[in-house]
């Protein structure tokens, strides 16, 4: 055994604490700047979430607080009126549920039907299909107010020439929402695999045979999903209206799509909040807040049909 | 097989023939009404354009387009019709909802992507788009007796003037901002969950903190869909009618001061159409013009995003 090999020696175990103490020092988790702006950064995001959040919850609080004074069955069973203590919504509720209805019955056809073109039958390399798709993509986009003047010169006044009546509104209410309709049917079929349109097609279905009995039955949850979500667009949409003659105080119930005055329940709601009397603000509050559980029951059914027969391939 | 190039012979020695043994028609009367279908969108889509672009230019036969653009007060009873106020308005709610809008989005996409557990995402995400899906005619209210009040209340000094009254843009801007924050931190989530995971982990194997990785990494390489969002957001917020016509006033005002009641170019269409307005007037007429005017500029916006989103689909996916 020679001296410089003694692993007992001053030399060695000076060596040997020095590197240790360089490796811990390296290693070691200290608090840098780094760390202590990466915490920063993780609280400033976390802020911006409950940022988002706390709006919401401070919207639907509001809403109530304002509102809960007038809550009673009144507000479903009793139909407009000037005096607040009487007021309900009766004849607004039903004005919107004719104009849903409506709706569904053009939107449902119509944004199925063009769905179904451009995921099963266009040819993308074509330059009609690419600008139908660019133009669906851009009508999603349009201000809704806009579609208020559509329907204004088209629907209400020009070439239809209805009048402000129920029907108008739901064709325009219907046109704002088919992009949402169109792009909610495209992706639902597009979830369906090719294998399953392959095998109807080499058993000698046609193609409209194969898009009828094996892709649109596959597609169907997708496709109601984005149809309630469009219809819970609609069902809150006041700003068209404004302009399709949604006249305000009607006391008598809608019940011809192509005659008479109507009123919505968003826009009774905004005639109400523009008021400046507490009575009429606290009774758009309770409006507000009927608004709300018919859309939050809408948007729950649309959530349990995905989740009941989402089908993973 | 020389006659028939395209058959089959059966043991029997009878040649069928493979193609289908009627015409179709059925098939193509399908294919023709799905096409109409479809085509409806561009119809629309023309008539808006006519329904906009007729009238808008009767209108421009009586005021000249350089009074419309370029003149600075807007009161059609008076026959004065510079669009400025009103753009500056639509303008005024717009920005200061962005400025709003944009760090909240942002973070809260920031924090979905990268920080969130599985399972507070599946919580957080749609109980965010439940924000989207509320009537807006609701957040207008909300900002009529909460967000104004609470404005007048907190507002801290002089220096953008004085507090704000009863009808303002800035507490328009805030719910204006409200309403599209889940538009920026939906898409904005979606871009950065398409950034691929190789990209993280070369960045953390050479050490990077996780917010360096949000940051310089993820960030960055979701941009165009971030933007597209923005840009999204800032369409949606100028063709917003009901929060501004509720919250913002209808007085035309040339400024970008939040404590100033202005009017947007949505809340003069919806009011003024609203009334009993007679047919040919020049008065009808501008509610075209101003709805032209919008329609350009949310189709620019529009356009701008798609492209941005498709550049982003287009590398990742």
């Amino acid at each position: 055994m020679s001296e410089e090999f003694d692993p007992r020696t001053e030399r060695t175990r000076l060596a040997v604490a020095g590197a240790r103490s360089a490796t811990m020092a390296a290693l070691r988790d200290r608090p840098t700047g780094e760390a202590v702006r990466s915490r920063i950064f993780q609280a400033l995001i976390m802020f911006a979430v409950s940022v988002a959040l706390l709006g919401l919850a401070a919207l639907l609080i509001d809403a109530f607080v304002e509102g809960e004074g007038s809550l009673s069955l009144n507000l479903l069973t009793e139909p407009t009126s000037r005096d607040a203590d009487n007021a309900g919504f009766r004849t607004a509720i039903l004005g919107s549920l004719w104009l849903i209805g409506g709706v569904i019955l053009l939107v449902v056809p119509l944004g199925v039907g063009a769905a179904i073109y451009l995921e099963e039958y266009a040819n993308r390399e074509r330059w009609w299909n690419r600008i139908i798709e660019l133009n669906i993509q851009n009508l999603a986009g349009v201000p809704s107010i806009v579609y208020g003047i559509l329907g204004l010169a088209f629907i209400v006044r020009g070439p239809l020439d209805l009048g402000f009546v129920l029907a108008a509104g739901s064709m325009t209410l219907g046109l704002l929402v088919l992009p949402t309709v169109i792009i909610a049917a495209r992706e639902a079929i597009r979830a369906v695999p090719p294998s399953i349109r392959e095998g109807s097609l080499a058993l000698g279905a046609t193609q409209w045979q194969t898009v009828r009995r094996q892709v649109l039955p596959a597609a169907v949850p997708g496709i109601l999903t984005g149809v309630i979500l469009a219809i819970s667009r609609a069902f809150g949409e006041a700003a068209p209206l404004l302009l399709l003659g949604a006249a305000t105080f009607i006391t008598a119930d809608p019940s011809d799509p192509f005659s008479g005055d109507f009123t919505a329940l968003p826009v009774l709601i905004y005639e109400e909040a523009k008021q400046a009397q507490p009575e009429l603000r606290e009774l758009a509050a309770a409006g507000i807040i009927v608004m709300l559980v018919v859309l939050l029951a809408m948007n729950s059914f649309a959530i349990w049909l995905r989740n009941r027969y989402e089908q993973k391939w | 097989m020389e006659a028939q190039s395209i058959g089959a012979s059966s043991p029997d020695g009878i040649t069928r023939r493979l193609e289908a043994p009627s015409r179709r028609w059925g098939e193509k009367a399908i294919y023709l009404a799905l096409a109409l279908c479809a085509f409806l969108s561009v119809i629309t889509t023309t008539a808006i354009v006519i329904a906009l672009l007729g009238p808008a230019f009767g209108f421009f036969q009586e005021v000249s387009p350089g009074d419309f653009f370029l003149k600075t007060e807007w009161a059609p009873a008076q026959a004065l019709f510079g669009v400025l106020p009103l753009v500056l308005g639509t303008l005024s709610v717009v920005l200061w909802g962005l400025v709003f809008a944009v760090p909240i989005g942002l973070g809260a996409a920031i924090y979905l992507s990268e920080y969130a557990t599985p399972r507070v995402r599946r919580i957080v995400k749609p109980v965010l788009e439940v924000l989207a899906g509320i009537p807006t005619v609701a957040i207008g209210f909300f900002g009529v007796s909460l967000v104004t009040p609470l404005l007048q209340d907190i507002w801290p000094g002089e220096f953008l003037g004085g507090p704000p009254g009863f009808f303002n843009a800035g507490a328009a801007a805030l719910c204006v901002g409200l309403m599209i924050v889940p538009i920026i931190s939906s898409i904005s989530d979606d871009a950065m969950r398409s950034v691929p995971s190789g990209l993280r982990e070369g960045a953390y194997a050479l050490g990077a903190s996780k917010m360096r990785v949000a940051l310089r990494v993820v960030f960055p390489a979701s941009l165009s869909g971030t933007v597209a969002s923005i840009v999204l957001a800032f369409s949606r917020a100028v063709g917003e009618t009901m929060i501004v016509i509720l919250v913002a006033g209808n007085t035309p005002n040339l400024t970008l001061n939040p404590v100033e009641p202005i009017q947007a170019m949505t809340a003069y269409i919806g009011v003024t159409a609203t009334g009993d307005i007679a047919t040919g007037t020049i008065e009808y007429d501008t509610v075209f013009a101003v709805g032209a005017l919008l329609f350009a500029i949310t189709l620019v916006a529009n356009l701008i995003s798609i492209r941005l989103v498709r550049k982003y689909r287009e590398v990742y996916e």
